[in-house]
């Protein structure tokens, strides 16, 4: 059970390659997907796209976030509190699937991807621990 | 009075709509996955349900981050495909039934499930792609839909027994309805995925066809498992399947396995679908 006062449960901090959107994410990442969010209506994408770095600033968020939302960086979205689901959004107006920016994700191309997922996708052996990931890159 | 006659899961990938929705189905990818629902079409054309509860989870399209229910019952007479950021789904609109929506919430919150009653929501891919799934591409759903969405996007979602002793409460409810109807559950979301971060991709078919099993066998101790276990072993978004034991509680304690299918991948995901009918 979670210690009281404590928002990220331990445990999940183990499993590697994952980030939970818990409390402390949400509250951290809550400007950043709420301008994901603005991203639904076709006259806030135009607008977003003519002038991003000028739209952004609509948004009381970091500029580290501003930054990592410029670089499309999305694991540094991730790490700073996006969620992937919001920054779907994101994504969509930049014309990308979920297959493509998960594929960035992982550091890996689209193409080699798709083709780990028509092999099985990723096997759950050697994924599920931190300690499973040591001496990776 | 109200009969639940039968429960259905479904995964509600949205590449699977877009496929429908853009006229790929009989291509090489996507055959394989429509030809496995085609005896689950057959099936639910002979059953005609009247009405269908399909539980689902809303993807940042009718709810942000301003307001984050955990149990959110769909109480309107209709719910507009959502536009979640290329335009809505052009399927039909969905109607709801707000009298056995409105007894449902009336008996489930004085039986201590408090859950949020909406009247205006648009509903995504999470509730849409289901009905694709099972009922193809009419002018008009067969049925009526009353929409249960779940919070599993913030975590913590509600745990595995939280949602089993919950679709107990739903089927109390439905029992009690003074109408003669036909009705079905739908849980809907999973199975293996992960959608974000380096491990992107995981998919763990041993233990989702362990998670299959259990539903259909031993529910009881599937409502015993803990979210890190989901996470660990199916993705930080197989998280979505605590959404199926509302189903599997709707139901009766024995249960007829109808049919099964189960197919990697479907962009991101491991699809897993299951018919199960009440045994008497």
């Amino acid at each position: 059970m979670n210690k009281p006062g404590v928002t990220t449960p331990d445990p999940f901090d183990d499993i590697p390659g994952t980030t939970l959107f818990d409390a402390q994410r949400s509250r951290q990442g809550y400007h950043l997907n709420m301008f994901c969010m603005s991203l639904m209506k076709a006259e806030n994408r135009a607008a977003f796209k003519a002038d991003e770095a000028a739209y952004l600033q609509k948004y009381p968020m970091t500029q580290e976030q501003r930054d990592a939302v410029l670089k499309r960086d999305w694991n540094g979205m991730i790490t700073l509190g996006g969620n992937i689901y919001f920054l779907a959004k994101l994504f969509s107006t930049d014309g990308l699937s979920f297959q493509h920016v998960a594929a960035l994700m992982t550091g890996s191309t689209q193409e080699k991807y798709a083709q780990m997922m028509l092999d099985g996708g990723r096997p759950a052996a050697g994924n599920r621990s931190k300690s499973e990931w040591q001496g990776r890159g | 009075m109200a009969k639940l006659v039968a429960g259905v899961t479904t995964s509600h990938v949205p590449a699977i709509g877009a496929a429908l929705d853009l006229g790929k189905a009989d291509t090489p990818y996507w055959q394989p996955l429509f030809k496995g629902y085609e005896p689950s079409k057959k099936w639910i054309a002979q059953q005609k349900p009247d009405v269908i509860i399909l539980v689902y989870n809303d993807h940042a399209s009718a709810f942000s981050l301003e307001i984050i229910p955990t149990f959110a019952l769909g109480c309107a007479a209709e719910f507009q495909p959502a536009d979640e950021g290329w335009g809505p789904r052009k399927v039909p609109v969905v109607k709801g039934h707000p009298e056995l929506a409105w007894h449902i919430a009336q008996a489930v919150i004085l039986d201590e499930f408090d859950l949020t009653i909406v009247n205006n929501m648009a509903v995504d891919h999470g509730l849409t792609v289901p009905l694709s799934l099972l009922f193809g591409q009419p002018q008009e759903w067969p049925c009526q839909v009353i929409p249960l969405a779940v919070n599993v996007v913030q975590y913590p979602p509600p745990t595995g027994n939280r949602c089993y002793n919950f679709g107990k409460a739903i089927r109390r409810a439905v029992d009690s309805f003074d109408q003669d109807l036909k009705v079905m559950v739908f849980g809907t979301g999973g199975m293996s995925h992960q959608l974000q971060g380096p491990r992107a991709g995981l998919i763990n078919r041993e233990w989702d066809t362990a998670f299959l099993d259990n539903l259909v066998t031993d529910p009881r101790k599937l409502a015993q498992m803990p979210h890190l276990e989901y996470v660990r072993e199916a993705g930080s978004e197989g998280i979505e399947l605590v959404m199926w034991l509302i189903m599997r509680g709707a139901l009766d304690e024995r249960v007829r396995e109808v049919y099964r299918f189960y197919h990697v991948p479907a962009s991101n995901t491991a699809v897993g679908h299951i018919i199960l009918e009440n045994d008497r």
